[in-house]
């Protein structure tokens, strides 16, 4: 059975239904053996693209879907339910488009988010440095005006679709000032000096590449600068609120995944002359599941619902993301325990959902990050 | 160039399929009704078709209330237009009925250059209605198609039967493709949301000029006596291979006359 969806318009029920096509078609086959092997599937991002997956968010004006968050991101739930790494790459894509869709100059807005939104490019966001993770804010990339040009040198890391995106959100140092002295760029891939490292050799989500990336006195014309010298990193903050909203809703899909696994495996398997779904201590193992994945769902879908009304929605998306990715870890788990020898061997997918859910603990902010956004503004505005 | 498609919606070949127990009619309300797959192809061909030679397309489609979604899905996917042909009397018509009516769709519809379908549809699948059209129209008929092309006035195919045969045919023209054809596109969500406001007209029997005691159940050649569900599929035989595997499997062939 389906997830049941609230569908505002019968368009976007087709919407789902599409997805749910595409996915069972050409994400859910190819999953098990291009993780295998760590092949990237550019041709199905391609695919995601074309079918205008890949812009959702964003206004009609720029060729986007012009749809609320809340269908976004259960049609990102859907894809993770599939294939979490080619539900990642859609997050991250929308993730590098939205400081030009936000803060980008009307014409900065007409001339590159077309193609960014349409779907033949993809995009990556380089905001974490090998010595600045979590305290993003301590990135030593620099920006040096040169005239109509800024060079950018410096190493970013962990960049998703490092070596395959097609442009390239940097964001690089513009004066000291800490937080304050941070600017934010569209790089695009071709340009001189930019290079990558080899993907690293990761847990899980092996077929979505993740490589360092150097800028070695990279020259970025002035106009490719969104947003004014210095606000980069509320530029930078403001962009995870919503990409931390699309990792809840991954996680959440890996989380449907696990669930719908285990129930089904639950009820074939026999021991002691019954299903083992009817051992109570099983039973109430998946009934611990379901209860975690649909809070997650219904967290997403609240700290959505706050963003499409145009209310403030930070500390909502904290809370979406740090729920969401814990649950999914704990529903994972669980999920190799319901297939007990089975769940630890890869014929079956939940050892890998298990390896998958890790790392949308540490993402977009790790959910000690998290629990720190939620406690400063409980700080400074209560409950 | 104007190119009519003929789509059909089907209860999902996925799905567990019924019959009315009255009439032994296929159960087109109990089941998720789709637009018949191997029409799907005939779709995409005519977009690829119409979209070298700046043409339009319009599906069309008989059939209950429903089957209009056969029409949403294929202006999803790109075309221009649709129209319905609906009414009570219908329920029931074999091909013949069907062809009649397609064929005055058809030519009410009027300076079509092309007619598309698939190869049968995917539940009545008897494959006869798009020579019974062409017979109706007066148009050349090339059947089972894996490859075509048009060209001014004529229409070169690949046929794909016991033998290949690469034939041409004036325009107008109805051809029926098969599988191998193409590849046919995902709607996108553009074509979903453009899909909302492209025309759709309802026609019914006097719209067409065609009376009802010419269609329907009770007008069909044939009439459905009884149905019988397939037997549940039974255990295979499993041979324990105890060193003499192979004797026994021949032995078993042998027994069913396989061998
Ligand atoms: C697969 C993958 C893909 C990624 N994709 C991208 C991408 O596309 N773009 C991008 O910019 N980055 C990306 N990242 C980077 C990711 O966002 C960082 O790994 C993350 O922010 C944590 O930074 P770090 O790894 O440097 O860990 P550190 O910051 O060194 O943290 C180490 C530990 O210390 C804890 N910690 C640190 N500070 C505090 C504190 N103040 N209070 C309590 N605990 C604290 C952390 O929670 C963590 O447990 C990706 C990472 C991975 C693994």
């Amino acid at each position: 059975m389906p997830v049941a969806r609230i569908t505002p318009t019968p368009e976007v029920g087709d919407l789902f239904t599409l997805v749910r096509d595409i996915g069972d078609a050409e994400l859910r086959p190819r999953a098990d053996p291009a993780e295998a092997s760590g092949d990237y599937p550019r041709d199905v991002l391609r695919l995601i693209g074309r079918s205008g997956l890949l812009g959702l968010p964003y206004d009609d004006d720029v060729g986007g879907g012009a749809q609320p968050y809340e269908v976004y991101l259960q049609v990102l739930e859907e894809l993770a339910m599939r294939w979490a790494t080619v539900a990642l790459g859609v997050s991250v894509h929308t993730l590098a488009c939205w400081p030009l869709a936000a803060f980008g100059t009307a014409e900065q807005r007409k001339r590159w988010l077309p193609d960014m939104v349409s779907g033949e490019l993809s995009g990556a966001y380089c905001l974490s440095e090998p010595h600045a993770g979590s305290d993003a804010a301590a990135l030593s990339t620099r920006a040096v005006r040169d005239g109509e040009h800024y060079v950018l040198t410096g190493t970013k890391a962990w960049v998703t679709h490092g070596g395959q995106a097609d442009f390239y959100t940097v964001f690089a140092r513009t004066s000291d000032g800490g937080s304050r002295g941070i600017s934010c760029f569209l790089v695009p891939a071709d340009a001189g000096g930019l290079s990558f490292g080899t993907p690293e050799r990761k847990m899980g989500l092996n077929a979505s590449p993740t490589t360092l990336v150097y800028l070695d006195e990279v020259r970025v014309p002035t106009e490719r600068r969104l947003g004014d010298e210095g606000d980069g990193f509320g530029i930078a903050l403001q962009a995870l609120d919503s990409g931390r909203l699309g990792i809840a809703a991954i996680a959440t899909g890996l989380g449907q995944a696990a669930l719908e696994a285990s129930v089904s495996y639950a009820k074939e398997r026999e021991q002691f002359g019954q299903p083992i779904i009817t051992h109570q201590g099983v039973g109430f193992m998946l009934a611990d599941m379901a209860a975690a994945v649909e809070s997650a769902r219904a967290l997403y879908l609240t700290a959505a619902s706050r963003r499409d009304a145009g209310l403030a929605y930070r500390h909502q998306a904290s809370v979406a993301k740090l729920v969401a990715t814990d649950n999914a870890m704990r529903v994972t788990t669980d999920a190799v325990q319901v297939f007990g020898g089975a769940g630890y061997v890869r014929d079956y997918p939940v050892e890998r959902y298990f390896r998958e859910a890790k790392v949308m603990q540490i993402f977009e902010g790790t959910n000690q990050i998290q629990r720190l956004v939620i406690a400063r503004d409980l700080e400074r505005n209560g409950t | 160039m104007k190119i009519v498609v003929l789509v059909k919606h089907v209860p999902d070949a996925a799905a567990d399929r019924t019959f009315h127990e009255a009439d032994h009619t296929t159960d087109r309300v109990g089941v998720d009704g789709i637009l018949s797959e191997l029409d799907e192809y005939a779709v995409e061909e005519a977009l690829k078709l119409a979209g070298s030679e700046s043409g339009e397309v319009i599906a069309l489609t008989m059939g209950p209330e429903g089957s209009a979604d056969a029409i949403k899905r294929a202006l999803q996917m790109g075309a221009d237009s649709g129209v319905h042909v609906v009414d009570d009397a219908l329920h029931g018509s074999d091909a013949l009925a069907t062809s009649h009516v397609l064929a005055e769709a058809i030519g009410k519809i009027g300076e079509v250059d092309l007619v598309l379908t698939g190869m049968a549809s995917t539940d009545g699948g008897m494959s006869v209605v798009p020579a019974m059209l062409a017979e109706r129209l007066g148009f050349a008929h090339i059947g089972f198609v894996g490859e075509m092309s048009v060209d001014g006035g004529t229409v070169r195919a690949r046929r794909d039967s016991d033998v290949t045969e690469t034939v041409e045919a004036a325009t107008p023209a109805i051809v029926s493709v098969t599988d191998q054809i193409n590849e046919p596109r995902y709607p996108s969500f553009k074509g979903i949301m453009a899909a909302k406001k492209k025309p759709v007209e309802s026609w019914s029997l006097a719209d067409l000029g065609v009376a009802a005691e010419q269609v329907g159940l009770d007008a069909a050649w044939s009439q459905v006596q009884s149905v019988t569900k397939r037997p549940e599929r039974t255990q295979g035989e499993v041979v324990t291979d105890d060193g003499d595997g192979g004797i026994k499997l021949a032995e078993f062939l042998a027994s069913r006359k396989f061998i």
